[in-house]
């Protein structure tokens, strides 16, 4: 059984009206089915109101904050685009995004490609040397080396400071590893035998006929991936000496600890005085804004591209 | 070794042997190791790059802990630093912050534990008695999103809704003008960080679980329903057996996870609540490290950390195992 089967149906259906309900299962009070569906609007509800709270707080200006005596808003009256028009002028912010996304560009990439070569390495059966190095990478995931000695490293090797350190320290995700090998072992065999019959090498096989037929595991990882690189925020603290340097995670964390100092006495207005409010969620809705416009797309891969994955392994 | 078997010359291929022509593989004896780095040595090129990230940046670091054994100074490096054994680890032992984020650290994954597997498992259920498909995969699709936020956005969120000034902060102060600052409230710490982490994580849980609740087999309902069990009776007998191989798996993860509990998330708010309450082991490591400038002891803690972290996710894959599980890893 698979996400999507979970997620979309028992049987696979489009339409809206309902399954037919099993023979076997009692038919529920009209009280329990009520208990029920408000249960189910409550829960989307908690998920959702957060977001909605801030893109209408992001979207207000903060003289109307201040007038309101609120930190946040329900509906942005007036509608204003200033926040945004604020942050994006150039400055700490702007360059932060910038960072990010190119962060999140090369990254991938990278990642990605590492991930694919090793992955495939691994997953052909008696490789030379195939199973130590399985056994090292899987120790690695069990011990993690922690922050001190990582931070020794790229000290040493003299990445402080550079960009290299936000991704060669996070380069291959070991659960990301073998996720991808798992999907590469359940590709036929015959196909790789056929490959060879053709006289293809392991490049040409990995790249005409592995790849190919892996966009799904493709998609899910390099989402992960993209996701772990947008969201980074802690190897900019770490390594990172220059604010003007630091991608948006970073950043964000700033703003979002300052919030947290607030005195419990302080009264609203010095609250808002102190931290502009609607900058701060229109940074936070940037920082969400590309995960929520890449999520739906990715969603019809995680049953393939996942579970076979993670089943196989 | 006395017991040791002779080596048959050529020894069988396991089943899914390589897909080397198989007239090579029974008329050829055992290749040599260069023969087969020769015959390998594409797929050695592809290894390159991520071994040598696993060299670097994974062992090297490992290594790289020796400096929990000396009393390290950035300025020389830690060939020159001096060697003290095991005296950084007296230090921390001696130091009743660590024990104080240990203590934060063991209650916090504890009660995560307990909570951590209700919720998504009762959502679950609800969702698979659900017998619209679209409800499903619209409410799935819903609570599933903010795994895929940093701690740093959730934590944005959260300031929105229960901060001072937030939307129910002022249900929270109870319309005085008193603010209320849930967020530096020492004894709502521990609710706040177990409910932020449900609101995040909740629903990758759950589409596990409901992914495990669809793959139970419908006629086992069928013949207990015929039998005369009721739903409880159904849930306990037929859907928790069912499920257990992912029940436990998710706890095993979990377990694996103790130490580290939510590093992201304490970092965002240790501020506001102070170390005394919200310190936590690897938070404890990062400041002791850049703060006080104390590396060598910071370094201890991490080993210990990494120590007991791997010892216990051992443990959890044993007992995973007796239980007759798969568990993590075999």
């Amino acid at each position: 059984m698979t996400i999507s089967s979970a997620i979309s149906g028992r049987r696979w259906r489009s339409s809206l009206a309902p399954e037919p309900r099993p023979a076997w299962q009692e038919k529920p009070k009209a009280a329990t089915s009520l208990a029920k569906g408000s249960a189910l609007i409550l829960i989307t509800a908690i998920a959702v109101v957060p977001f909605w709270v801030e893109l209408s707080t992001s979207l207000s200006t903060n003289h109307q904050l201040l007038r309101n005596g609120a930190g946040f808003t329900l509906w942005p009256q007036p509608f204003s685009l200033q926040a945004y028009r604020g942050i994006l002028q150039g400055g700490l912010i702007t360059k932060a995004v910038g960072v990010s996304l190119g962060l999140t560009l090369v990254g991938t990439a990278a990642s990605l490609a590492t991930t694919v070569l090793l992955a495939y390495a691994l997953s052909r059966p008696g490789v030379t040397g195939g199973k130590q190095v399985l056994m090292m990478c899987l120790f690695a995931f069990l011990f993690p080396p922690g922050l001190i000695p990582t931070y020794l490293v790229v000290d040493n090797l003299h990445l402080l400071n550079t960009y290299s350190s936000l991704v060669l320290p996070v380069l291959v995700n070991v659960f990301n590893l073998v996720v991808m090998r798992g999907f590469f072992q359940g590709i036929p065999s015959e196909l790789y035998e056929a490959a060879r019959l053709d006289g293809a090498g392991e490049w040409t096989t990995l790249l005409r006929i592995v790849l190919p037929l892996s966009k799904p595991v493709i998609a899910v990882v390099g989402f992960f991936y993209a996701v772990t690189y947008w969201n980074q925020w802690f190897q900019g603290l770490f390594y990172l000496n220059d604010a003007s340097q630091w991608p948006l995670g970073t950043l964000l964390r700033l703003l979002v600890t300052q919030g947290s100092n607030v005195d419990a006495n302080g009264s609203t207005a010095a609250v808002i005085n102190q931290n502009p409010i609607a900058e701060q969620a229109a940074t936070v809705v940037l920082a969400i804004l590309p995960i929520l416009l890449v999520y739906p797309f990715t969603q019809r891969f995680f049953t393939k591209g996942v579970l076979t994955g993670a089943v196989k392994s | 070794m006395p017991l040791a078997v002779k080596r048959p010359p050529n020894p069988p291929e396991k089943t899914r042997g390589r897909a080397v022509p198989a007239e090579s593989a029974s008329i050829r004896p055992r290749e040599s190791v260069w023969r087969r780095i020769r015959r390998d040595r594409a797929l050695l090129v592809m290894m390159v790059p991520g071994v040598l990230y696993f060299l670097v940046f994974q062992y090297g670091a490992l290594f790289g802990n020796i400096v929990a054994f000396e009393n390290y100074v950035p300025f020389l490096g830690f060939a020159q630093s001096q060697w003290v054994g095991l005296a950084n680890f007296a230090t921390l032992f001696g130091d009743p912050g660590f024990w104080q984020a240990l203590r934060n650290t063991v209650e916090l994954a504890g009660l995560q534990l307990v909570f951590f597997v209700p919720v998504p498992l009762a959502l679950a259920l609800l969702l698979h008695s659900v017998l619209r498909g679209w409800v499903r995969k619209a409410v799935t699709s819903v609570v599933f999103l903010p795994h895929f936020l940093s701690w740093v956005v959730a934590i944005a969120l959260f300031q929105q809704v229960l901060g001072p000034t937030g939307l129910l902060g002022g249900v929270l102060s109870g319309g005085g003008s008193h603010l209320v600052n849930v967020f530096a409230d020492p004894s709502l710490f521990k609710p706040l960080m177990i409910g932020e982490l449900i609101w995040k994580d909740c629903g990758w849980a759950t589409v596990i679980f409901t992914a495990a609740l669809f793959g139970v087999n419908e006629s086992l309902y069928e013949s207990s329903a015929i039998d005369g069990a009721g739903p409880w009776r159904r849930f306990w007998h037929v859907t928790l057996p069912g499920i257990r191989p992912v029940l436990i798996l998710v706890l095993v993860m979990r377990v694996g996870d103790i130490l580290t509990v939510g590093f992201d998330q304490v970092m965002m708010q240790r501020d506001g609540f102070g170390p005394q309450v919200a310190e936590v082991l690897d938070t404890y490591v990062y400041f002791h490290a850049t703060v006080n400038g104390d590396w060598s002891v910071a370094a201890a803690a991490g080993l210990f950390k990494g120590v007991v972290g791997l010892v216990l996710v051992v443990c959890a894959n044993k007992i995973a195992h007796r239980l007759g599980e798969e568990g993590v890893y075999r």
